[in-house]
């Protein structure tokens, strides 16, 4: 790199060569001083030049129309994608037919088995509770239908990601071919998938397993490579030297070694798939998903919250069981115990079928959706407006329109097209590396050849201004927790419900507080960046270095002072982090703005999906694509490597 | 080793591929169907509520009446079509006209089969709230809408007056016709209906004036009383050019379709669903208790039909001895 930057700019004076930004900066400078005046002469400044742009419409309409029309027909359909739609369907109907055969009593005494073998007493209580909890909530056949969907699609996508994992492991090449990959899939919303998956496969459970191992399979991928890579030399070569073959070595002790990276990546394979599945259900994949969008229809957020309240049981029960798996020496004590205990769910398991007893009754069932909208109908009625001093909460989204939203869209409209690709240019080679520089405006570049370059801008600015957010609310919450455990404590409910909460279920308040709007979409965007920017920031300053606060203290720095000479600074790399987490997650919920007003690409990309409108609707979710490429490369960490959903 | 894993992997697909034969995309049911032999139907449900309320009361008879097992799955409009080429889904209750998918989907490949009227008549307008109807009458001509931008501007509309769309998946031509009525109004889409009813029914707290798309019949309506804006008349065919439209949006009778082989197979819960025929006011009725009094859809239907028993009894097939 240090070589590339330098062949332009040897003539510079020595002192800014020894600056490192400055030189990026300047062969910028030079670049951009040969470049614009071309470029301005040419195609003018303003917007995207229409000369640049490449019209999809055409051919997009006519390959949706040739699959519309061939798919009863033509061999590919028949032979191929029947065939993996078919193993789908029969697949996910087999797990759900022995879900229900178990019965409720059966699935929860099994649920809590598993989980006493892999995590201990307290975890089994803690997943009879949750299951109990779903009867109860009324939901048990969509939480059985989203269980039987979420076996299927994470045995896929551990299978799919093992594979991809394994190769990228062994071989050096296929790692490098695979990482940019890789990559690009993290940094993709959902929503992207959901259209050309549906125009194959049509709506339903196979696109939605589909699209949710294409979404849950690179953390798969990319911790089973960190893990076979990460072995430990010198046990591979005490292998080795036993004369074990190529085979042996992998079984016996490469896959072994990198167990716990293994069973990290099952867990956030899960944890990924179970948020697509509520993603899934806009393609009608049925189940918990389904229940939510199919009350928000009818404005009931009571029963949205009954619906995704099992949701958020699943995620924290198999976050935790398989995270306790993951960990070592949490195995059970009292070996002897164990064939009981199996013997009792078998027991209940046999029980359930042979008395015909197994679907839950319907006496059984706590309605909580009641309560649940008199307490928001109060909210909203007394805060939308008319609070004195303050304002009403409509008044503050009216205000956030006016004076954020609008200046950032038409300055940001307003700028001419190369200055926007020079800017991208400059933060992302600040920060990164030439190559994140390339992708970052080669990919915004894209957005203007696409057309869209206008709704573009506009979504951006609404990231732009839900990140400012997020990150004030963020840093000053984690800082807070981070110095109060307590404050950590009370948090961490909270931010694990905020995550796996469904964001549909969002939806009503946010417009009943802010009006509909581009408002209410960076609302909908902040709830959802918020806990992995707190938790990220949080744990950053934790991690500070014990001796370098100590000495700070002792020489007498206040609480203040040592936050922002000390922690802060030291914490850099975390906070870095946190930025682009922030990015990529509020942008993966750009669609949802579109659902309450925030228009532009997010809006396009619900048209294309409820039209059937491929032209419309792959398009923008190409732009949100590029966009998201964009500003994480300009925020990247050079030497990142996390998984998303932090 | 990797020479025979090759060769084993490309065998399995080949007999995967001939053995199986052919798969029929056409008959690709819901795998959570006919779950422990219960004879299932799979309908479609629609955002809005009035899709729901049909939907609740022929679950309900269904299940009570003719012992089916329903599963109801939530699709927008023209993917339900899609759905219902399939197989995926057996029936949907109501279509607000999709001539381009009914010549592709009923004339063409046959895959769908028309299913009767449902009885009630839709009709898409603008609306403004009755009671800023009553104060300024001449605000229900279109020719006078321009006079009362200022009231209706909001910060998201910017200098323009607002006109609130709502979900993508509906059919609209207001962009096309505030530009080609010469209209000092921008659209803004609210990007779905639970986000457009949410903010009419804060609008309404308020009594503050909004114009919005909205259609009928709607249960809404109950609640806060909107009164159309008279747009100029619908003539047969104006509509035809996207860019070009200038009228209103016409009446539609509200029809519903079902897959073609569940039409011929689909014994007695096909016979029901074609019989399926009531009027706006029944719907309303059902969709009211949802969407207003928050009854599950299942209670609402419950109640509708202890009510209206003779208006069922005639849509359930004739038994068998």
């Amino acid at each position: 790199m240090a070589t590339l930057t330098a062949i332009p700019v040897r003539t510079l004076p020595t002192a800014l060569l020894r600056s490192r930004p400055a030189v990026k900066l300047a062969t910028l400078a030079l670049i951009a001083a040969v470049l614009v005046p071309l470029a301005h002469a040419r195609w003018s400044s303003g917007t995207w030049p229409d000369a640049l742009t490449v019209d999809l419409t055409g051919p997009l309409t006519s390959t949706s129309d040739w699959i519309i029309d061939n798919r009863d027909s033509h061999p590919l359909f028949l032979y191929f994608f029947g065939h993996v739609s078919n193993a789908v369907v029969l697949s996910v109907r087999a797990v759900y037919l022995a879900l229900l055969t178990l019965g409720w009593a059966g699935v929860t005494a099994l649920g809590a088995f598993l989980a006493w073998r892999a995590a201990g007493p307290r975890l089994a209580l803690g997943t009879a509770t949750a299951f109990l909890a779903c009867g109860l909530l009324g939901m048990w056949v969509p939480t059985m239908q989203t269980l039987a969907l979420m076996v299927v699609a994470v045995l896929a996508s551990v299978a799919v990601g093992g594979l991809l994992g394994l190769a990228a492991g062994l071989s050096a090449r296929m790692d490098r071919l695979l990482r940019p990959v890789l990559d690009t899939m993290q940094v993709l919303p959902a929503f992207a998938y959901l259209l050309p998956v549906v125009l194959v496969f049509g709506i339903g459970v196979p696109a939605a397993v589909l699209a949710t191992v294409v979404y849950a399979a690179p953390p798969m991928a990319r911790l089973t490579a960190l893990g076979l890579r990460g072995a430990d030399r010198g046990v591979l070569e005490a292998v080795e030297s036993l004369g074990a073959t190529a085979r042996q070595r992998l079984l016996t002790a490469r896959i072994p070694l990198a167990r716990k990276e293994l069973l990290l990546g099952v867990n956030q394979t899960i944890m990924m798939a179970l948020s697509m599945a509520v993603i899934a259900s806009v393609i009608g994949a049925g189940g918990l998903g389904d229940r939510v969008y199919q009350a928000l229809a009818s404005v009931d957020v009571g029963a949205a919250l009954a619906a995704g309240i099992p949701i958020v049981l699943l995620a924290v029960v198999l976050d935790r069981v398989t995270g306790a798996a993951g960990a070592d020496g949490t195995a059970p004590s009292g070996r002897w115990l164990w064939p009981f205990a199996l013997g009792a769910t078998a027991a209940v398991a046999v029980a359930g079928p042979l008395t015909d007893r197994t679907d839950w009754p319907d006496a059984w069932t706590v309605n909580i959706a009641e309560p649940v909208n008199r307490a928001v109908d109060w909210m909203t009625a007394h805060l939308y407006s008319g609070v004195p001093v303050i304002g009403g909460t409509a008044d503050w989204a009216a205000r956030f329109t006016t004076w954020v939203l609008d200046p950032l869209r038409d300055g940001l409209q307003w700028l001419p097209w190369w200055s926007v690709l020079l800017i991208v240019a400059a933060l992302a080679w600040l920060i990164g590396t030439w190559r994140t520089t390339l992708t970052a405006v080669l990919a915004m570049a894209a957005i203007g050849v696409l057309g869209v370059w206008e709704p573009s801008l506009d979504t951006l600015s609404q990231v732009l201004a839900a990140v400012a957010v997020t990150l004030v609310l963020g840093v000053a919450t984690g800082v807070a927790a981070a110095r109060n455990h307590r404050v950590e404590r009370l948090l961490r409910p909270v931010l694990d419900v905020c995550q796996t909460m469904p964001q549909f279920v969002y939806l009503i308040p946010v417009v009943a507080l802010a009006g509909v709007g581009r408002a209410p979409a960076v609302a909908a965007a902040v709830v959802y960046a918020l806990p992995a920017v707190v938790r990220i920031t949080s744990q950053g300053l934790r991690q500070v270095d014990a001796a370098a606060l100590e000495s700070a203290r002792s020489l007498g720095a206040t609480g203040g002072q040592q936050l922002r000479q000390v922690q802060l600074p030291l914490a850099r790399r975390s906070l870095l982090l946190a930025v682009n987490q922030g990015v990529v997650l509020v942008l993966a919920v750009v669609i949802i703005g579109g659902l309450v007003g925030g228009g532009a690409l997010g809006y396009d990309v619900v048209f294309g999906l409820a039209q059937g409108d491929l032209a419309t609707g792959l398009v923008a979710g190409a732009a949100i694509v590029c966009l998201g490429l964009t500003l994480d490369r300009v925020t990247q960490p050079t030497d990142r490597r996390t998984t998303k959903g932090a | 080793m990797f020479r025979r894993t090759t060769l084993i992997a490309s065998a399995t697909v080949l007999t995967l591929a001939t053995g199986c034969g052919a798969a029929d995309m056409t008959r690709q049911a819901s795998p959570f169907a006919n779950a422990r032999g219960a004879k299932t139907v799979t309908l479609s449900v629609q955002s809005w509520v009035g899709a729901q309320a049909n939907v609740a009361v022929a679950q309900y008879l269904l299940e009570h009446e003719l012992g089916y097992r329903v599963d109801t799955v939530q699709v927008d409009e023209i993917p339900a079509w899609d759905a219902l080429s399939q197989g995926r889904v057996d029936a949907l209750l109501e279509d607000w006209g999709h001539p381009e998918q009914e010549q592709r989907y009923v004339k063409e490949k046959k895959t769908v089969t028309r299913g009767g009227d449902l009885g009630v008549t839709g009709h898409i307008g603008w609306y403004v709230p009755t009671y800023f109807a009553k104060k300024h009458p001449d605000v229900t001509h279109w020719k006078n809408l321009n006079k009362y931008a200022d009231e209706f501007r909001t910060a998201e509309s910017g200098g323009k007056g607002q006109l609130m769309d709502g979900s993508p998946s509906y059919v609209t031509n207001d962009k096309a016709l505030v530009k080609n009525l010469g209209l000092d109004y921008k659209v803004v889409f609210a990007g779905s209906e639970a986000a457009q009813i949410t903010q009419i029914k804060q609008f309404a707290k308020e009594k503050k004036p909004f114009l919005t798309y909205w259609y009928s019949p709607q249960w809404l309506f109950q609640k806060v009383p909107m009164t159309e804006v008279k747009l100029p008349p619908h003539k047969e065919g104006c509509d035809a050019d996207p860019a070009k439209v200038a009228c209103a949006y016409p009446h539609t009778p509200l029809q519903k379709y079902l897959n073609t082989d569940f039409a011929e197979k689909g014994g007695a819960a096909a016979a029901f669903l074609k019989n399926f025929r009531w009027t706006t006011e029944d719907q309303n009725e059902v969709s009211l208790m949802i969407a207003e009094q928050r009854l599950s859809p299942e209670t609402a239907a419950k109640k509708w039909a202890e009510r209206h028993e003779s208006t069922w009894r005639a849509w359930l097939p004739p038994r068998k001895a």
